[in-house]
């Protein structure tokens, strides 16, 4: 099977966020890692050839920095890259990110694409599944389990309180794979060695740029949450504190 | 493959910071990694936190299985061959890497310990000194840790000194093997280790090492010492009881013991400097997390100033402790790439060339042993009564940092080491520092003005520029009035080293914050407040260093006019380091954890 993961590099999870001059986006200026569930689907991919055979491609959408991504994944064992190298690519919506995706593997036949099932940073979850429609493919969400069943696959999906669900599916497909789906291996050092060598395609904006259409979502401004942690003691008899608490509890918080 | 070219682009001569002023594109920072570098040390640190932390209860237990298994692990992830050949099993990678997975690997010491007992002297030797048979036999399973090594050099009676061991091999009758008989002491790793380089004299005379496998008829292993710290590291004697070494395990050249029990100590020095900054970042999370958690008088403790200064303390010593390591083993690696390795004697050059530098990694050493025991001292006090009981982290910690003034050539044996090489240099003429001496003089007497400096850190480089002339002013002063017998003074090369431990410190902190200003002026602000807070206490050092060689070295009007010198040459105006501490503490309190931005 020949497998495409689309891997976004994001702020780490712990970054102090700075907010930008014009209050759009966070300021670069902080340290990144590969987004958690692109991780597990790289994981998946990666186990999914070891068991039969064919080729993990890595692809990432960003500024020369998020080459990291996919170098990290040449050392956990991808067989070559695609890197859509602009910084522009940080400011498209999740629509126009899809479509430069497709437009980048226009000339190569993937049996089945995986993306993390959302991103930590803008959590859109719509990426895996508006590349899908582009395609003209089926997908699935927050994938949990894939299986090869003849000339398709069987897939688990997690659905809300413990449920799950199995799917069927024909090839190719879009999955979107959720955290925790399987065991993260680390990059050896013999991997990380041999990623230097290993085939790292570039793209260009101006490649995919025809591709594109105006940003249908646009990031206006950006707030941090103000920090207003005030404790307010209730004070005078018991059935007096109830009384100011069922009145704060409804007009103040409006909970009930 | 071309010769090695005669004056290589950017080799430095071991020792030299002494006497010229490095910019700050001559030093290696953490700044500097490249991708591989990030990505190993992303899987040594996640291979600690993941593997090593949750069986940190085991191993203080003594389960060495854990150990075992462990470094089984770390080496079929590669961890424990950065500096093993390929053509033997190992990743070959530069001392960088290998500083790089000591430093993160350090999470835990008494793992840090086993594991470095077993890649660093239970592995180098062979690496540096091992025949081609040696070498194919045990390096690729060493690196896989299929099987583990440890050193044996020390005895009840011979650890500083370990040359006059008592140790002793003889040739059997028939010449097929050595019969060694004797006691080895605090032996890591030796409780479950397979391979020991054993030191030993051969006809009580010639100091030999012998490649000793465990299986070997009259070898065996005494109890485990009961250990104030790193109790999840292995730590016996050995008893040699007519054990019998075959003569192909004779490592190096009979009689030339010395030069592989002193290179294997110099070539491993420096990740030992790695650990303790590893360990020391581990230490200061522990402390800035409960800070922020613990109160009293109705705030979080981390709110008061007394706490912030300790909290802003140990950052800028980390700060200094990466600027050192691995300003340190850039060095080293720019004159290793000089080596074709696969030439003839290229083991002999590459071990040259890391002993170029034996006063820094010595510095390393000290340094960062001294740097992690104050740090883990802190810790203890920020957790306050918490900070004394075995359920925290911080009295582990406490105990466990103690042991690395001691082994590696103790702090002491190091200090004379530094004063002693430099001075032997300077003796043999290969560092010119009788003549920068002499200029320095000069200058003092006729009252020429100091050097300017411009653009970033300017009043830092300035200072580290006085350090400079006030150790070659303290060493001049003191050669002047001892001549040769200057090595007998230990006080005063004691004094020395302490001061030449501080410049290299201090220049290489400012070094690298210089570096950082330069690429982005936004993300120097904590490195320039980290280097300037350590800056005013370590020339609070060095001018005490410097009073204490000079009062012992004269007396009279010649101590009164050599003093007034002193302190021309140590002037600075105060800075404000409450304010700098302040700002540094805000930063790494908000953070959690050492952080530079
Ligand atoms: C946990 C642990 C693990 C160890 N692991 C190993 C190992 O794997 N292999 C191994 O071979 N050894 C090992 N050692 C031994 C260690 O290297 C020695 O303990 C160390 O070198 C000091 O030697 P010593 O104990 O004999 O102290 P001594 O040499 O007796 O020193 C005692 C004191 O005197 C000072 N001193 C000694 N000589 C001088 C001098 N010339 N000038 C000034 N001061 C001096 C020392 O600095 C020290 O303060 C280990 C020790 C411990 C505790």
């Amino acid at each position: 099977m020949k497998i495409l993961v689309c891997m976004k590099q994001v702020p780490q999870k712990d970054a102090p966020l700075k907010l930008n001059e014009a209050g759009t986006w966070i300021r670069e200026d902080v340290s990144y890692e590969v987004n958690e569930p692109d991780a597990f689907a790289l994981e998946e991919a990666l186990r999914q050839k070891e068991k039969h055979g064919g080729e993990v491609v890595a692809i990432t959408a960003g500024p020369a920095r998020s080459q990291q991504v996919l170098r990290e994944a040449l050392a956990k064992g991808a067989d070559r890259a695609i890197h859509l190298e602009d910084a522009g690519f940080v400011g498209l919506d999740a629509l126009n990110v899809a479509r430069a995706l497709a437009a980048a593997i226009k000339d190569e036949q993937f049996d089945l694409i995986f993306t993390g099932l959302q991103s930590d940073d803008q959590g859109y979850a719509q990426t895996g599944v508006v590349l899908a429609e582009l395609l003209g493919w089926p997908h699935a969400t927050i994938i949990m389990q894939i299986e090869r069943t003849g000339d398709g696959i069987r897939v688990k999906r997690e659905l809300e309180a413990g449920f799950f669900q199995f799917v069927d599916m024909p090839l190719p497909a879009v999955l979107t794979i959720q955290s925790g789906i399987n065991k993260l291996r680390y990059a050896t050092l013999i991997g990380i060695k041999q990623a230097k060598n290993k085939p790292m395609r570039k793209v260009t904006m101006a490649e995919v740029q025809p591709a594109l259409g105006p940003n249908l979502q646009k990031v206006e401004r950006l707030h941090v949450p103000q920090k207003t942690r005030n404790t307010e003691f209730l004070e005078g008899a018991p059935a007096e504190i109830a009384k100011k608490l069922v009145d704060k509890l409804r007009n103040e918080a409006r909970v009930l | 493959m071309a010769t090695v070219s005669a004056t290589p682009k950017s080799k430095i001569s071991g020792g030299s910071f002494l006497l010229e002023n490095r910019s700050a594109s001559d030093v290696f920072t953490p700044e500097d990694f490249t991708e591989q570098h990030q990505l190993i040390a992303q899987t040594a640190e996640d291979f600690a936190a993941n593997e090593i932390v949750p069986n940190i209860e085991k191993m203080e237990h003594k389960d060495f299985s854990i150990s075992r298994d462990l470094l089984k692990k770390a080496g079929e992830l590669g961890l424990s061959s950065a500096e093993i050949p390929e053509v033997y099993g190992g990743m070959e990678l530069d001392k960088v890497t290998a500083s790089i997975i000591a430093d993160h690997i350090a999470k835990y010491a008494g793992f840090a310990t086993t594991w470095g007992g077993h890649t660093g002297i239970g592995t180098l030797p062979i690496v540096y000194f091992g025949s081609e048979e040696q070498k194919k036999k045990y390096l690729p399973r060493l690196a896989s840790g299929e099987i583990v090594g440890a050193y044996a050099l020390s005895e009840a009676s011979s650890g500083s000194d370990a040359l006059n061991c008592r140790a002793r091999a003889e040739l059997s009758a028939d010449g097929k093997y050595y019969v060694l008989n004797g006691e080895k002491m605090w032996i890591t790793n030796a409780g479950f280790a397979d391979l020991f380089t054993v030191f030993a004299k051969i006809g009580g005379e010639k100091f030999t090492a012998f490649l000793v496998e465990k299986t070997f008829p009259g070898f065996s292993i005494g109890a485990e010492e009961h250990k104030m710290g790193i109790r999840g590291s292995s730590t016996c004697p050995l008893i040699l009881n007519d054990c019998q070494a075959p003569v192909e395990n004779v490592l190096g050249e009979i009689g030339k013991g010395h030069v592989i029990a002193f290179n294997i100590l110099n070539v491993g020095r420096f990740k030992l400097g790695a650990m303790c900054v590893g360990g020391a970042r581990v230490s200061l999370e522990n402390a800035v997390q409960y800070a922020k958690q613990r109160k009293a008088f109705g705030k979080v403790i981390a709110d008061f100033g007394l706490v912030r200064e300790k909290i802003a303390s140990m950052a800028a010593l980390i700060f200094v402790g990466e600027s050192l390591v691995y300003r340190t083993v850039g060095m080293m690696d720019d004159a290793l790439s000089q080596i074709d390795k696969h030439a003839p004697g290229a083991d002999k050059e590459t071990r040259k060339a890391i002993e170029e530098y034996a006063v820094e990694c010595s510095i390393i050493k000290v340094w960062g042993s001294e740097m992690i025991d104050y740090v883990v001292d802190e810790t203890v006090q920020i957790y306050g009564g918490y900070g004394f009981v075995e359920e925290y982290p911080a009295e582990r910690a406490y105990r466990d940092a103690r042991i690395n003034r001691i082994f590696e050539g103790t702090n002491e044996i190091n200090r004379l080491i530094i004063a002693g090489f430099l001075l032997k240099r300077a003796a043999s003429g290969q560092l010119p520092l009788m003549p920068a001496i002499k200029k320095l003089m000069d200058e003092v007497m006729s009252g020429a003005s100091t050097e300017d400096f411009e653009g970033p850190l300017s009043e830092e480089r300035k200072l580290v520029s006085s350090a400079k002339n006030l150790t070659l002013f303290a060493a001049g002063v003191a050669s002047q009035k001892y001549m040769q017998s200057i090595q007998d003074q230990q006080e005063v090369m004691g004094a020395i080293a302490d001061m030449v431990i501080e410049v290299y410190a201090m220049e290489s902190a400012t070094l690298r914050a210089q570096k950082i200003a330069e690429q982005s002026a936004s993300s120097a602000m904590l490195p320039i407040a980290m280097t300037r807070v350590y800056l005013s206490q370590a020339m609070e050092k060095m001018e005490s260093a410097a009073r204490k060689v000079v009062a012992a070295a004269a007396d009279g009007d010649t101590l009164r006019a050599q003093s007034a010198i002193l302190r021309r040459l140590a002037k600075h105006d105060p800075i404000n380091t409450i304010q700098l501490r302040q700002e540094i503490s805000q930063k790494v309190i908000e953070r959690g954890k050492y952080a530079l931005n």
